[in-house]
Formats: structure tokens, C-alpha cells, sequence
């Protein structure tokens, strides 16, 4: 273990690079543009006070348990900050002294004015020492405030600042008159920002006391035909179908994150069933994903007159309605999960990844080659792609109304996904992951549950593609690039590999959020970089890891190493 | 005819030559071990008769039916030959008695393999203690138990053993070996491959002497006992 002030100048030299890295890389900045509360904090800020509520909490676990809670805890976590603050102002000082901006473009005056709080001179690095120190009183007051006053007022601050990071989700939710009371046109005003926090500790203090009626709440049930589910997830369904109804114009925006949010979804049941259950590391995903979107535009779209003639001639109409394709999106899906299943057999981890990686490529660059321009359109890519009718009158057209669509077709992903995990087949994948060989040697057919694997997977990335196309009205290659398997493949990770509710945990935090961050899109890659490797040495299982029976006497024994395996 | 019988076997590897004709036979109710030093070839063997590798030539013959032509589900569906591979590979994140519901899979007489289930628990005291504990939490000894009751749960007609004492305690290494012949006693035909030449050739019938991919020598496990070489190569004795 360290001394403390050994232990504060480790964790403020990761602070500090931390910290300098956002300056320098130009987050602050771009996060700054953001007000959360009005003339109040702004989203940079917010980060910075982040960057040093870490560092100090990152302090205290480099020193012995029970000091941390005693003089030594304060001094520990505010030395660190200040290191972290120390190394703001020498940047803040450089940049007003020397130009770095041929180095680092973002080494700006603009930096400068929004570290020192817009004040020149001495003061403005004591303002800015002095809002670093808040975020170190912060991590180690958590220590001095009696339970459960610590865990209340932190959650109740995190949900408060959501919320205003969220406008543009949370207020469609809310009536206009509430939404005027608490709300600017960027973020929450201050009486707001006290509303809510109030209203969250009050929430969170009182939670434990209505927790045991709400548990009685969970046994209740709803008989719908033959089968009663549970009275919460009724009503779970109830809202996700009477919300976009009700919402509408005003929440498109809502729905439009949502839709994209709900597709990945898809594709996360789908490549869940490929490298959750039968652990095939398949790189090359956006394939399929491809092929569904493709199939679905190639035959509805006007503009492709090779196809219209074909179609003219085969059937005598030039062109395909929505539900006329979705069948032959599955089929073609299927077929050409089977295609890629089939070479791959004998190859495993690195080479399966390699190879599916060039799978994908495969399918995007015969989508942009020119010789197949008359048939899928070339690089420009097609437009014209068909929407839903219902009935020759209905047509689906707005993003709540696709919502859904989408919906609908995540519960059958899921309930194919539960099927298929609790019955043989779903064993038989589950064996081939764990080890292959000895899986043979048990009778189970590797070729069977391999192909099914890939072709089921396949299936769904297919149906999600042919909703992505039809509900962006127009395709073009570039949107299938390597960066949606491996998007699809994070929020595996970050949800839990093999968890189904996993999934939409993941899908949410990787591809919600940096929608409703518009501030995020440019440093999208950076942030999925650094969440991955924290969620790797920290929460390597997922946010909500497949559930696995252990009895307590294993859970005795190897304590934290059933962290790894995870508790029912 | 023989039970089982493996004639004139040749397996490659690139253009390694690992098996130079082997031929060996196991008659119904036997233990019947295959010893041999690291790399002699044992392994490859059962490999070989469970499909996991193709053989370039020979006849592995069950019943008089050669299993060369099926896929290793189908040896294990249509013949029931098992196959407990070395190493304790066990399916760590499923709990024992998933593992060997696993041993189960192709099987539909869903009494019986309730019935088995219970037999295994009464060899393997230790696994019904653990039985909702997840495999990979187990400790070596254990989950070798875990993959003989596996490979047991599979109903075997003939059950290829491939080094059950490998990494164990010697104590372990005892009780596994008596469990072993109990299993035999039950019933079981059993082909054990092992690297203790004096565990294996105490609870043989017959074996079989393996060296550089070559049959050496083949009798009762009494005179292998007995042997000279034997002695000296394998049981370490002056």
C-alpha cells in the first residue's frame, strides 16, 4: 500500500494526463458549448469536475481502507486534485505564453478563457484550483456523510444532471408547463436543476420503504389467454406501445434515436446467438446487416431499370411492396448466413475473426464496384427504397410509427433468442463455446449448431437492415462500413456477452447516448475506446452479465473470482 | 469377431507419421489399457476411433461395423463409443449438472437417464454435493470426475479414457482408478489410455505397450507386469 501523499501524486499524474488529453484532444472545449444549468455549469466543465472526482476517488483506493475515512483520506484526495488543477494552470500558462497550436490545434485562447472562468491573471487560476478542489471534496466527502445520506444525494445529483444533459430526451416526456418551469432552450434552469435534485433524494431516501410493496407488485400477474406474465411487464408493454402514439411529432426526435437504438438492438440479439451462445467470433456482421438492406431497397426502388425489367418479366410488375420482401430478405439472410458458415467451420477465434472481417469487406466493396452499379446501385446507392402499407392505405412513415415496426421485431429477436437459449440447440451452442472438441466427443453435431448459429444471426442482422433501409427511405455503401460489426460488438461486451437484457443495456449506452450527445459524435470513437478498456478491467462480465447458478459454498471459496461468473 | 477391434491404423499429421499401423482389440465387459511414453502415439489413437481425427488408412471395427464411415456425432448417437478426452475439459461456465445433462444430450430414454444420473452421484459422492456449482470452479480432482460421470451419462457401449490420472494427487490418482474398475464392474467396456503404466496395468485385463506410433508389445496386463522392458521403461523398477 502507499502513503498518502504517495498514493495522491499517482493518482493526480493519471488525473493530470487525463485531464490534459480531454483539453488537448478539444472535449472540453466542444463539451463546453453545452449548459447544463444555466449560467451554472456547462457540460465541460461537468467533464473536468469528472476527471477529478476520479482522481480522487482513484487516490483513496491507493491507501489502506481505514485511513481513508481520516485526515489522511482529505489529504490524499485533495493533494491529488491539486496536482490534477497544477497541471491545468502550467497548461493554461503555456498556452497563453507560447503557441502550441501547431502541435495541437485545439491548444486555443478559447481553452484558456473556459479553465480560468473567463477571469485574466492570478485569479483565474484560483478559480480554476479552487473548482478542481470541489471535485476532490466531492470524492472524499462521499466518505464523511452517513449512509444512506451519501448514496441518495450522489445518485440524486448524477440523475439530476442526466436529466439536463438529456433535454432533448426527457422533455417530449414531460408536460409543456413543467417542461417551461424547469427547462432552458439548452439545458435546465437553476431552480430546476434544485427541483429535481430535491425530488431525487427524496425519491431515493424513501425507495427502500416502498421497495417491499413494489415487490408485491412484481407477484402480481396478468392472465393473458393461456399464459399470466408479470403485472410490471405488462405495463412495461402497455407504455413502450402507448407512448409513441401519444408523443408523436413531438417526440420524433426521441423516436428517431430510439429507432436507431432498437436496430442495433436487433443486431445485438442476432450477433449475441453467434458469439454469445455458440462463441463465434464473427467480425464481418455488417454483412448481413448489408444484405437485408440491400435486398430490401434493390427490389422496391424504381430506379435500378435492370432489376425492373427482370421483375417486369418474372412476375409482371416492376417493383415489390414492403411485406412481399421481408420474406425474401429472411431467406437471402439465411442463405448467406449458411454461405459464410459453411468455409469457416474448421477455423476458430483469431482466424473465424479474420476471415469474417473480410467477409464484410467483401460485401461492401462488391456493393460500391461499378460493375455492379445496375444492380446495387454503386456508390452513390439508391433511393426510392419502399415504406410500409398497411392495407394499400396506412403507410408507415414517421420515426414513432417505424418504432413499432421495430419494436415488434425486437420481441420476436428476443423471444426466438429465449427459445433458442433454453432449448437443446441453444445447449448445443453453449458446449460448442465452452469447447468444441469435447462437444464432438458428447454426440453434438458442430456443423448443425454452427450453421444455425450463423444462419439464425444472419436472419435478424438481415431484418434489421431491411428496416434501417426502408426507414431512411435511401441507402448508399458507406453506411455499412467494419465500424457497425464492431459497434454491435461493443455493446455485446459493455451489456454482458450471452445476457439478452445485455443487449439493450449495451445498445442504449453505446448508441442512446452519443445520439442525445450530439457533442460526442466527433470523439464517439475515443469515448467507446476508453469506456471498453475501464469496462474490461473493472466490469469485464458486462452491466448485466448472463445469469449462472453457483451454489454459496463456490461462492465462499473463490470470493472474487466469481465475479467473473457472475451470482444469481 | 471381436468387440471392438482397430486394424492396421495409419494417421498423419502433415507429414508427421503418428500412427504406423496399429492394431489392437477390446472384447466386451475388458479393461484394456494403452501405455506408452509422451508422444507414442495414445492420444492420436482414441482420436482416431472417436472420428476427431481421420485416419489415412485402416479399419477401426465395432461390432464388425467400421466407424470410419460416421461422423463423430454419429459414433456417439448410432454406437455409443465415448470418448472422456484428457485434461479434465469440462464445460467450466455450466454448472455440474448441466455438464452432465450434457453427457446426456443424444439420448432419448429420459428415464434412464435419470437412473444414470443417480448412478453417477453414487460413484462421485462429490459431484451431487456440487452439483449446481459451476464447473470451472472445481478442483482438478473433481472435474475429473465430473468428465468420466459425462462421459458415463452418455450410456457408453465402449469408453475411451485418455489419461484420467494426468495432473492428479496420488491419492486421487488411487481412488479414481478404483472408481474405474467399479465402472467396469457395472458393465462398462473400457479402452484406458494412460501414462501411469502401474495404475493402469493394475486394474487392466490386457494391454497394450505403444512406442513412437508402433504396437511393441500386447499380452495380459499380469505378464506386462512381469515384464522386463515393461519394468524397466514404464514402471521405473531397476
Amino acid at each position: 500500500m502507499n502513503t498518502p501523499l504517495r498514493a495522491a501524486f499517482r493518482a493526480g499524474l493519471a488525473g493530470s494526463l487525463i485531464a490534459l488529453h480531454l483539453a488537448l484532444v478539444g472535449m472540453v472545449e466542444a463539451f463546453n458549448k453545452r449548459e447544463i444549468i444555466q449560467d451554472t455549469v456547462t457540460l465541460g466543465q461537468l467533464l473536468l469536475l469528472g476527471v477529478s472526482i476520479g482522481t480522487a476517488l482513484y487516490a483513496l483506493q491507493l491507501i489502506p481502507q481505514e485511513r481513508r475515512a481520516t485526515r489522511d483520506g482529505w489529504l490524499t484526495a485533495l493533494v491529488s486534485v491539486s496536482v490534477v488543477s497544477l497541471t491545468l494552470m502550467l497548461l493554461s500558462l503555456a498556452i497563453q505564453t507560447i503557441n502550441l497550436r501547431f502541435m495541437f490545434q485545439n491548444a486555443s485562447k478559447e481553452l484558456v478563457r473556459i479553465l480560468t472562468f473567463h477571469t485574466p491573471g492570478v485569479v483565474g487560476l484560483v478559480k480554476l484550483w479552487l473548482f478542481i478542489l470541489v471535485g476532490g471534496i466531492l470524492g472524499v466527502g462521499y466518505l464523511f456523510v452517513p449512509r444512506p445520506w451519501n448514496r441518495v444525494l450522489s445518485i440524486a445529483a448524477g440523475a439530476t444532471l442526466i436529466m439536463g444533459v438529456m433535454r432533448s430526451i426527457v422533455t417530449p416526456l414531460l408536460p409543456d408547463l413543467l417542461v417551461d418551469a424547469l427547462y432552458t432552450a439548452s439545458g435546465l434552469k437553476r431552480i430546476g436543476a434544485v427541483v429535481l435534485f430535491v425530488l431525487w433524494s427524496a425519491i431515493l431516501y424513501t425507495y427502500p420503504r416502498w421497495k417491499a410493496r413494489a415487490q408485491t407488485l412484481q407477484t402480481l400477474e396478468v392472465r393473458l389467454g393461456p399464459r399470466t406474465i408479470p403485472l410490471p411487464v405488462f405495463l412495461g408493454i402497455v407504455v413502450l406501445f402507448a407512448l409513441p402514439a401519444i408523443l408523436r411529432e413531438e417526440g420524433s426526435y426521441l423516436f428517431e434515436v430510439l429507432d436507431m437504438v432498437g436496430i442495433y438492438i436487433i443486431m445485438g440479439f442476432g450477433l449475441n446467438i453467434v458469439v454469445g451462445y455458440a462463441g463465434l467470433l464473427d467480425l464481418g456482421y455488417v454483412a448481413f446487416f448489408a444484405i437485408g438492406a440491400y435486398t430490401m431497397a434493390v427490389l422496391s426502388t424504381p430506379e435500378l431499370p435492370v432489376v425492373r425489367e427482370f421483375l417486369t418479366q418474372t412476375i409482371g410488375r416492376s417493383t415489390l411492396n414492403f411485406w412481399e420482401i421481408i420474406p425474401i430478405v429472411i431467406v437471402i439472410s439465411l442463405i448467406s448466413g449458411v454461405l459464410l458458415g459453411v468455409p469457416v467451420l474448421k477455423t476458430h477465434g483469431d482466424y473465424l475473426a479474420i476471415i469474417t472481417l473480410g467477409f464484410g469487406e467483401i460485401i461492401r466493396l462488391l456493393v460500391i464496384s461499378d460493375l455492379l452499379k445496375p444492380i446495387l446501385g454503386g456508390a452513390q446507392g439508391i433511393t426510392g427504397v419502399a415504406r410500409p402499407t398497411f392495407f394499400g392505405k396506412f403507410v408507415i412513415n414517421e420515426s414513432w410509427e417505424y418504432f413499432y415496426l421495430i419494436v415488434i421485431t425486437i420481441g420476436i429477436a428476443l423471444y426466438i433468442s429465449v427459445r433458442l437459449r433454453d432449448s437443446r440447440a441453444g445447449r448445443a451452442m453453449k458446449a460448442i463455446r465452452e469447447d468444441e472438441e469435447v462437444a464432438k466427443a458428447m454426440g453434438i453435431d458442430h456443423v448443425a449448431a454452427k450453421l444455425s448459429a450463423f444462419a439464425t444471426g444472419a436472419v435478424m442482422a438481415g431484418l434489421a437492415g431491411a428496416l434501417f433501409s426502408s426507414r431512411l427511405y435511401s441507402i448508399a455503401p458507406h453506411s455499412f462500413n467494419v465500424l457497425i460489426s464492431i459497434n454491435v460488438l461493443c455493446l455485446l461486451i459493455v451489456g454482458g456477452m450471452g445476457s439478452l437484457p445485455g443487449v439493450v443495456v449495451g445498445a442504449l449506452a453505446l448508441v442512446g447516448l452519443p445520439e442525445v450527445l450530439r457533442e460526442f459524435a466527433e470523439f464517439r470513437l475515443l469515448v467507446y475506446g476508453a469506456a471498453l478498456i475501464i469496462m474490461m478491467l473493472y466490469k469485464p462480465e458486462g452491466l448485466w452479465p448472463e445469469r449462472a447458478r453457483v451454489s454459496p459454498i463456490a461462492k465462499e471459496v473463490f470470493g472474487d473470482r466469481l465475479q467473473q461468473l457472475k451470482i444469481e | 469377431m471381436a468387440y471392438f477391434e482397430v486394424r492396421d491404423l495409419h494417421v498423419y499429421y502433415g507429414a508427421i507419421h503418428a500412427l504406423k499401423g496399429i492394431s489392437l482389440r477390446v472384447e466386451e465387459g475388458e479393461i484394456v489399457t494403452l501405455i506408452g511414453a509422451n508422444g507414442a502415439g495414445k492420444t492420436t489413437t482414441l482420436r482416431a476411433i472417436s472420428g476427431l481425427v481421420r485416419p489415412r488408412s485402416g479399419q477401426i471395427l465395432f461390432e464388425g461395423e467400421d466407424l470410419l464411415r460416421y461422423k463423430p456425432h454419429e459414433i456417439v448417437t448410432q454406437k455409443r463409443v465415448i470418448h472422456v478426452p484428457e485434461g479434465r475439459r469440462v464445460f467450466a461456465r455450466m454448472t455440474v449438472e448441466e455438464n452432465l445433462y450434457m453427457g446426456a444430450f443424444t439420448r432419448t430414454d429420459r428415464d434412464k437417464v435419470e437412473e444414470d444420473l443417480e448412478r453417477v452421484y453414487q460413484l462421485f459422492p462429490r459431484l451431487k454435493e456440487r452439483r449446481r456449482q459451476l464447473a470451472g470452479t472445481l478442483s482438478g480432482g473433481e472435474q475429473q470426475m465430473l468428465a468420466i460421470g459425462r462421459g458415463l451419462m452418455a450410456a457408453p457401449r465402449l469408453l475411451l479414457m485418455d489419461e484420467p490420472s494426468m495432473g492428479l494427487a496420488p491419492i486421487l490418482v488411487e481412488s479414481i482408478f478404483e472408481t474405474i474398475q467399479e465402472i467396469n464392474k457395472q458393465g462398462t467396456t473400457i479402452l484406458l489410455v494412460e501414462q501411469n503404466a502401474h495404475m493402469a496395468l493394475q486394474i487392466a485385463h490386457r494391454g497394450y505397450v505403444l512406442r513412437t506410433g508402433e504396437i511393441v508389445l500386447h499380452d495380459t496386463a499380469e505378464n506386462l507386469r512381469a515384464n522386463e522392458m515393461v519394468q524397466k521403461t514404464y514402471l521405473g523398477m531397476a
